[in-house]
């Protein structure tokens, strides 16, 4: 069948491209896989940082958070909260950050050839995804180490989820960063904010905290943000202790869903021109 | 212009490949760049108080009206399945706007454009390459970013890695490449692309001759065999010609001609000349790159007695040439190139080193045009300096400052007897009554 592309001067707000953005799946992939290997391409210890950084962060957190604020944990032993909370956190945070400087990072690129933009924060999400899946070795390994000790009690029936709560959790992290690299082909200074903003963002997610040992208004603050509904879910499936609800859960991943839905709308709409901007 | 008979007949033969109607694509000027709150802060401060914007962009080009730059005005095209078409125009005339329009790389501000099939454009080869990837991984990231899947890729490296010439560094991160083998095998992955429209951007300008050879003979064989359309812009006239089987001129965003591909090459230098003027003032035209803070500048030419720029056979070309030196010099030749409408070059006269004072000189040129039958020519003129070992160097020069015309002998055509009445040819009988 011949491929036909009509380009108008009027832009229809839906009008997103995904098929084509499945066509070229092929790219997505590729473009993963560079990432990856430039990143750890002559390093000494290669993707070895991977594990090294987030278990170096979680001593910190239990020198600093556990031992001297001496913050709970909700019973779970200190190195296992922190790690997973580390290494779910740095997916999210990835996903915003890798995301918010798309157009400016890939200026030269875009403005060379055409494919569908959106390939590069799905590829950069698909990413964040591997490096969480490799960290979770190390968690899995914590995990199935203290429930045998009988330190921890998972819960399983909710594993199969798993999946779900991270493509909704990767999706808002996104959604988020979509938005802001279209707004920072227009004002650089959000990419300065974006930093600050992510690791401000952090403590209002119970990372190394639980929730329920935050009580008066500072909760509803964090219940108000999307993030943490899906990391208490996960904590609870994973470690067992979590405090969630199931209509909080599925008004955060509503909220997730529109910011994506949002964030792709705007992008594409962005995609349009950009290069007469940057 | 004159393409459109020609045209009514293809549309018969041939399906379209990119219909454009009406396309025109606006800049904003002083919106161009990108800008932080504080200069959006900044320019509406200085509006507020009457002030001339700080954060506009200077320019003068002609086409800017008001803060508006038509980039492109109006364009309405039909490209045929198959053919090759060359886009020429001078600097800011549209060409690349056209090309990134076309490859979806920034959208219309007004107009329709249709396209029928899988377009690769190649605005510069090796998009997407990177360093610390070998070649192979390059090739497929590559060919991905032009829209080929992995399963093709792979059906296509034999091809790519025997056309680059790359052979056994196909496994060896591209950073360790020189750059002659880098531009190779990204134009390899490029040519092998399985798209039914190409368009590329003067890609060819980089390279060896020979490899640009192979390129060119490659995209046109991917037209006339394959039956794929090539769109292709350089300033090259050479590889327009060798190319392309049809010529689009742009200027100021207009589309000044479409047809013929050396009917076109004419008509985009004939109106880079401008006029047939006799007297041209050379210290507004593009003079050579390399003739600053020579210290001696061409400042104006002109055909002496003369009031039209045309000549007969027997007559001897006569040129004016103003030039000023800021210190006096012994070793100042004139040279005068002769150039044919299609800007191919077509001989060169030099003259003896001249004893120039300080200051400013006229001097009269003279050239016998005894050989030269017919044709339009351009004149290139420059003031080179001579070391008395034949090595020259350029102290100014202006390419195609003037163009004259000769009226030869009726029965003589420039395109098939050519431009020079060679000397009589002598032929003898050596075998008389053997047969």
């Amino acid at each position: 069948m011949e491929h036909h592309t009509h380009i108008s001067a009027e832009h229809r707000l839906l009008d997103l491209h995904l098929d084509e953005l499945w066509r070229y799946r092929d790219l997505v992939w590729l473009l993963t896989k560079r990432s990856f290997v430039v990143t750890y391409k002559q390093t000494v210890l290669g993707p070895l940082w991977l594990l090294l950084s987030p278990l170096l962060t979680s001593i910190v957190y239990m020198v600093l958070f556990g031992n001297i604020a001496h913050l709970s944990t909700g019973g779970v032993p200190q190195l296992l909260f922190y790690l997973l909370g580390t290494a779910l956190w740095s997916y999210f945070s990835t996903c915003v950050t890798a995301n918010a400087t798309t157009f400016v990072d890939n200026a030269n690129l875009f403005g060379k050839v055409y494919f569908p933009r959106l390939a590069v924060p799905v590829s950069r999400m698909l990413g964040a995804l591997i490096h969480l899946g490799i960290q979770m070795i190390l968690v899995l390994g914590l995990i199935g180490y203290y429930t045998a000790a009988g330190a921890i009690r998972p819960t399983w029936e909710l594993w199969p989820t798993i999946p779900l709560a991270l493509l909704v959790m990767g999706g808002l992290g996104m959604g988020c960063g979509v938005v802001i690299s279209s707004l920072t082909t227009r004002y650089r200074d959000l990419s300065v904010l974006v930093g600050f903003g992510v690791s401000l963002w952090m403590y209002l997610t119970p990372v190394v905290y639980p929730l329920e040992s935050v009580t008066g208004p500072l909760r509803s603050l964090i219940l108000a943000n999307p993030v943490s509904a899906q990391m208490e879910y996960l904590r609870l499936a994973l470690l067992g202790v979590g405090d969630v609800s199931a209509g909080w859960l599925a008004g955060s991943a509503l909220v997730s869903c529109v910011i994506l839905a949002i964030g792709v709308v705007v992008f594409t709409k962005v995609e349009r021109t950009f290069m007469d901007t940057i | 212009m004159t393409g459109e008979v020609d045209h009514v007949d293809r549309v018969v033969e041939l399906p379209l490949a990119i219909r454009m109607r009406g396309v025109a694509k606006h800049y904003h000027l002083g919106q161009i760049g990108g800008r932080t709150l504080q200069h959006d802060l900044q320019s509406w401060w200085a509006r507020r108080r009457g002030l001339e914007d700080p954060n506009q962009r200077i320019g003068t080009v002609a086409h800017i009206d008001g803060e508006t730059l038509h980039a492109l005005r109006d364009v309405s095209l039909d490209i045929y399945k198959g053919e090759r078409v060359g886009i020429v125009g001078a600097n800011g005339a549209g060409k690349s706007t056209l090309l990134k329009l076309l490859s979806r790389i920034t959208a219309p501000t007004e107009g329709e454009i249709d396209i029928w099939g899988r377009v690769s454009s190649m605005l510069e080869v090796g998009t997407g390459f990177h360093r610390e990837m070998t070649g192979r991984e390059n090739v497929y990231l590559n060919g991905a970013i032009l829209g080929m899947t992995r399963r093709e890729i792979t059906e296509r490296m034999d091809q790519i890695v025997a056309f680059s010439e790359i052979g056994d560094f196909m496994d060896t991160p591209v950073k360790r490449y020189s750059s002659g083998m880098f531009v190779k095998l990204a134009f390899s992955v490029a040519a092998h692309l399985n798209s039914e429209i190409m368009i590329m951007d003067e890609v060819l300008a980089v390279g060896d001759a020979a490899f640009q050879r192979k390129c060119l003979d490659r995209m046109r064989q991917a037209a006339q065999d394959e039956g794929r359309t090539v769109l292709y812009v350089s300033h090259n006239m050479d590889t327009i010609r060798r190319l392309c089987d049809r010529c689009v001129v742009l200027d100021e965003g207009r589309v000044l001609f479409d047809g013929e591909v050396e009917e076109g090459i004419a008509a985009y230098l004939g109106r880079s000349l401008g006029d047939d003027s006799v007297d041209r003032d050379l210290t507004e035209v593009e003079h050579t790159r390399w003739s600053q803070g020579t210290g001696v500048r061409m400042t104006r030419v002109a055909l002496a007695d003369k009031a039209t720029p045309s000549y007969t056979p027997g007559e001897g070309l006569r040129l004016r040439l103003w030039v000023v030196a800021d210190s006096p010099r012994k070793d100042a030749c004139v040279r005068v190139t002769l150039r044919s409408a299609a800007d191919v070059g077509l001989g060169t006269a030099w003259s003896e080193p001249l004893d120039l004072g300080a200051g400013e000189h006229e001097l009269l040129v003279t050239l016998p045009l005894e050989l030269v039958a017919c044709g339009a020519f351009y004149l290139s003129v420059g003031v080179f300096s001579d070391d008395g070992t034949g090595r020259r160097q350029t102290l100014d020069h202006v390419t195609r400052a003037l163009r004259v015309e000769v009226t030869g002998p009726p029965a003589w055509s420039a395109t098939a007897l050519g431009y020079f009445a060679l000397p009589g040819l002598d032929v003898r009988d050596v075998a008389e009554g053997r047969l």
